[in-house]
């Protein structure tokens, strides 16, 4: 039986839900309303900050002094070309440990995950000289492979529990309907995983385009994305707070929007599989 | 062809022997029911032959040839599972055609098959539809649609029916008798239900615990039970099994009569008792009649509709030319 709620209470409870609502997004308004404000005024006591005139300099500035395209490229081609690449080693690395798991399945599952336990900065050492012996400092390629597989234990866990889901009676049948094990995952288990799937890119790509560690430590111009970017503007002298605010903006806009119109895709793939 | 022929096959699972050295022969065209309590391993043995689970010892050999390695794919047999399997995303026709297009036959082929079979299943009109806007008798009859347009050696049925309700299921019962009819394939059928096995089965294998107690024709396990297992599985209601001093008057360990070969009269008879709960049928009613003396209480078929009081006093005679008399080890004497 659902709860009684009193209008009074479920009043309360709307302030309340709205006041931490608002608390937790009030940095990102900030940064929002700073970005329109000339330097001078970004610094100046609230109050001061909302009344002042708004403007388009910062973006302009921004936008003149290093170039915001190229960094966003950078970032679709890391964030969604780390994704793939990692869909397409994670698809057949979860299949088997969904559908023909061994006495090790969970050890390995459990060792995967520990690496996302692992420090970054403690591979860092090897994993640069690694990039400097094979040339791919500042490369896309090089940070596509990293990304991939610092993301890859989550890619193949969530695949792995949507593939769980799935019935094994029905690839059986695809079996014994005479597809090869190539057919039955092209054809049977991928389409039916696809809204897993869906989740799995979408979260995964937005890990990726907001990480922020090894694509500032691996990059210098070429292949720097938009967290390059935005680190650019963060210098110890000076206060550039309009600017670093307006490049700030500009990094976080794509991914915002697409995980606002993607949200419910998310939270379903979030949540798959902890009901039934 | 669709002989299938099992030599000293095993199944273990870890160190649990799931089936025992077991051995089989099912003629090609036959209509064969594997039957046993949940757990003996008949859904085991099925998948045995499919070659969904690999076998630890022992070979499979379909149509003379040895199938034992053979991946499930090439072993010419096609399969409906329990829960249909049916591939929700793809509409009925795709479902249908699907083991076509992985044989690669050419699309008008494909078509000319799926056509027919729709036609035989009543599923012209929802070519179209998903899996998922269909009831479930319809889900059925795709998951059996899927199976017939290969042409298979044989059918492997997993529990088809029980999933689907009681009237849909007698339904579904004579649709796939019809089948086996028209098509004289072969057909190995699994189920718990012992009313399915009896009315479909040219032949029935009652295994318990991985071993097969009995092989035989419908009648011939209802007539001739080979141990107290298979009489008291085979035969609705169950055969009253008596031991003690009743059994011993007719040189046994163990006697067995079914409901419908006992007598009952308010006059005389054998054994005398009183009513307990009587189950009207309309075509049937069934007494459960406690005798003084007997540990269980007996059940007894009266044709047709026929009163008696709860408690009233009853005799019963068993029919000596049904009586079925077992030994200490529940094995039959004859």
């Amino acid at each position: 039986m659902a709860r009684a709620v009193t209008p009074r209470r479920k009043l309360i409870n709307t302030l309340v839900a709205w006041a931490i609502g608002l608390l937790i997004f009030f940095p990102i308004l900030w940064i929002i309303v700073l970005s329109f404000k000339s330097e001078g005024d970004a610094i100046r006591t609230p109050i001061k900050v909302l009344t002042s005139a708004w403007t388009l300099d910062s973006y302009a500035v921004v936008q003149e002094r290093s170039d915001y395209f190229k960094h966003f490229s950078n970032s679709v081609i890391l964030a969604v070309g780390s994704t793939l690449l990692g869909v397409i080693v994670a698809v057949p690395a979860a299949w088997s440990m969904a559908f023909v798991p061994s006495d090790r399945t969970r050890g390995i599952l459990m060792w995967m995950l520990s690496t996302k336990m692992l420090p970054a900065v403690g591979v860092l050492y090897p994993i640069y000289l690694l990039f400097i012996q094979l040339g791919i400092l500042d490369t896309r390629i090089g940070l596509v492979m990293v990304l991939m597989l610092i993301n890859l234990p989550i890619i193949v866990w969530m695949l792995y529990t949507y593939f769980r889901e799935i019935p094994g009676e029905i690839l059986e049948a695809a079996r014994m309907d005479g597809a090869s094990l190539r057919e039955e995952v092209m054809y049977v288990l991928t389409p039916m995983a696809v809204p897993g799937i869906a989740s799995t890119v979408l979260l995964n790509v937005i890990l990726a385009w907001n990480e922020a560690f090894w694509t500032l430590n691996l990059t210098a111009a070429k292949a720097a994305p938009l967290t390059a970017f935005i680190a650019s503007y963060s210098s110890p002298e000076g206060l550039f707070y309009a600017k670093l605010s307006a490049a700030s903006v500009m990094a976080i806009a794509p991914i915002l929007i697409m995980g606002w119109f993607s949200q419910k895709q998310l939270v379903r793939g979030l949540t798959f599989g902890a009901v039934k | 062809m669709g002989q299938i022929q099992l030599s000293k096959v095993t199944k273990k699972f870890g160190d649990l022997t799931v089936i025992p050295p077991l051995d089989l022969q099912i003629e090609d065209g036959e209509f064969v029911v594997f039957v046993g309590p949940s757990g003996c391993g008949k859904s085991t043995l099925l998948r045995l032959i499919a070659g969904l689970e690999d076998v630890s010892g022992g070979q499979v050999l379909i149509d003379g040839q040895d199938a034992t390695m053979v991946p499930p794919a090439r072993r010419g047999l096609a399969m409906v599972f329990q829960s249909y399997a049916l591939y929700p995303h793809m509409s009925v026709r795709k479902n249908i055609a699907f083991p076509l297009r992985m044989a690669k036959m050419d699309q008008a082929e494909q078509d000319r098959r799926v056509t027919q079979a729709a036609e035989v299943l009543n599923l012209t009109d929802y070519l179209e539809r998903r899996p998922g806007q269909l009831s479930g008798g319809q889900r059925q009859r795709v998951a059996i649609g899927r199976a017939i347009v290969r042409e298979p050696q044989a059918f492997l049925f997993d529990e088809p029916l029980s999933n689907l309700d009681a009237a849909l299921r007698v339904g579904m019962r004579l649709e796939i008798s019809e089948l086996h009819k028209r098509l004289a394939t072969t057909m190995i059928y699994v189920t718990h239900d012992q009313v399915e096995a009896m009315t479909m089965a040219d032949k029935i294998v009652v295994l318990q615990a991985g071993r097969i107690e009995q092989v035989g024709s419908p009648l011939e396990l209802y007539r001739t039970p080979r141990n107290t297992f298979v009489a008291g599985f085979i035969g609705s209601p169950k055969m009253n099994l008596l031991s003690g001093a009743q059994a011993e008057k007719h040189g046994a360990h163990t006697i067995g009569i079914r409901p419908e070969h006992l007598l009952i009269s308010t006059e005389s008879g054998e054994w005398e008792g009183t009513v307990g709960v009587s189950e009207h049928l309309g075509s049937d009613t069934f007494f459960h009649v406690n005798c003084p003396g007997f540990a269980d209480p007996l059940t007894v078929r009266a044709s047709g509709e026929m009163d008696l009081k709860y408690k009233s006093r009853v005799f019963l005679t068993p029919d000596p030319a049904h009586l079925h008399r077992f030994d200490a080890q529940g094995l039959r004497v004859e």
